[in-house]
């Protein structure tokens, strides 16, 4: 019961906090669940996020399924994902109540470029720390480049790169080419 | 009966779209042409208002269409029409990876897809720091090499990597510190 609680508020913690999508959570997701729960690991959050990226749904809510079920079951799950959804359930009502200009505000305007410029040291620092823990020698720095290049320079769905790249994954390992 | 209109709607909303919030509006764009529930110019403002405030964007979608067709019940029962797919076949899939979690190729499949993760994470960051840090399309229509850097945000970014890597007392403070300390310097230097 109390640890449904704990998940339903970090959660909801992880919810206020993430501005701009999915990706953004990853730094708040590390810190909350990784650093200060050690409800999962480094690599199963990535795991998790591969994943999430090619089931149906939104990313952040198919993590805190994942997270939640992983930590307490049927019910971690669910409490979890309600949790990481309830914030926007007041914040948004709200907003659509009395603030429909609340996008065109000059200081929100100004305030969400500052915080856009935090998002990207947040997601480099993540970056740094999640390399170490996935890219461990030649193959998956080939992976890492190859899907980093084509993803920034072509508009393809991130389901093809999960596939093609979880086969090289099983490819690489039976032909031997995995560093222990 | 509106309310299960909208649990149906998002529901297959949330069974089709796969890769993330944005994945959505495809689907929301031609549910505003079906139902009449909303105008395509005031997808427009949810979209805007969803990218700014916290919460996932797909997640803050659902609520504000499920508001405007239907008030505080329909904002609950469109987010919980989104979420409700994703619930069921995550837990199936972590129920399936927790029985073959030592099995051999899923150990191999995940070690292609961490990395994987790690570049889509990467991509994901370059695009806002392309946003975020520079003027492309001011730099393509002047040609003025200067107008390429958004100087301002340069400098907030310089500030807060020393912040969280290198200064001991700083570094490991919680990241909503150093994204409410932006919000501030966002407004206090008009970026």
């Amino acid at each position: 019961m109390n640890k449904l609680i704990q998940l339903f508020l970090s959660f909801s913690r992880i919810g206020v906090m993430t501005f701009g999508g999915g990706y953004a959570m990853i730094p708040m997701l590390e810190k909350e669940l990784v650093e200060k729960k050690h409800w999962v690991s480094e690599e199963e959050l990535l795991d998790y996020y591969a994943v999430g990226q090619c089931t149906p749904g939104i990313i952040a809510v198919n993590t805190a399924t994942f997270v939640g079920h992983k930590t307490a079951g049927v019910w971690g799950g669910i409490f979890a994902t309600l949790g990481v959804v309830f914030p926007s359930l007041i914040i948004i009502t709200l907003i659509a109540a009395v603030l429909t200009n609340f996008a065109d505000i000059p200081a929100v305007k100004c305030a969400f470029a500052g915080i856009r410029v935090c998002v990207c040291v947040l997601i480099f620092n993540a970056v740094v720390k999640l390399w170490k823990k996935a890219v461990t020698d030649k193959a998956t720095l080939t992976i890492f480049l190859a899907v980093f290049l084509m993803s920034v320079f072509f508009d393809m769905s991130p389901v093809f790169f999960v596939l093609v790249s979880g086969i090289c994954g099983v490819m690489v390992t039976n032909m031997g080419g995995r560093d222990k | 009966m509106i309310y299960l209109r909208l649990f149906l709607e998002f529901f297959f909303t949330g069974l089709f779209s796969v890769g993330g919030g944005l994945a959505t509006l495809p689907f929301l764009y031609d549910m505003s042409e079906r139902t009449g529930w909303f105008t395509s110019s005031q997808l427009a403002d949810m979209i805007a208002v969803s990218e700014s405030t916290p919460g996932p964007i797909g997640v803050n979608m659902a609520t504000y269409v499920g508001y405007t067709a239907g008030g505080i019940p329909g904002a609950v029962i469109a987010t919980l029409g989104l979420i409700c797919p994703a619930i069921v076949i995550i837990m199936v899939i972590a129920k399936v990876l927790e029985t073959f979690r030592n099995n051999k190729t899923v150990d191999s499949v995940f070690y292609g897809l961490r990395p994987c993760s790690v570049a889509l994470i990467a991509s994901a960051g370059f695009l806002v720091i392309k946003m975020a840090l520079f003027n492309v399309e001011k730099f393509v229509s002047t040609g003025v090499l200067m107008s390429l850097f958004n100087f301002k945000a340069i400098a907030l970014a310089a500030v807060l990597l020393v912040l969280t890597r290198w200064v001991k007392q700083t570094k490991n403070l919680h990241p909503i510190v150093f994204i409410s300390l932006s919000a501030l310097a966002g407004i206090i230097f008009k970026f």
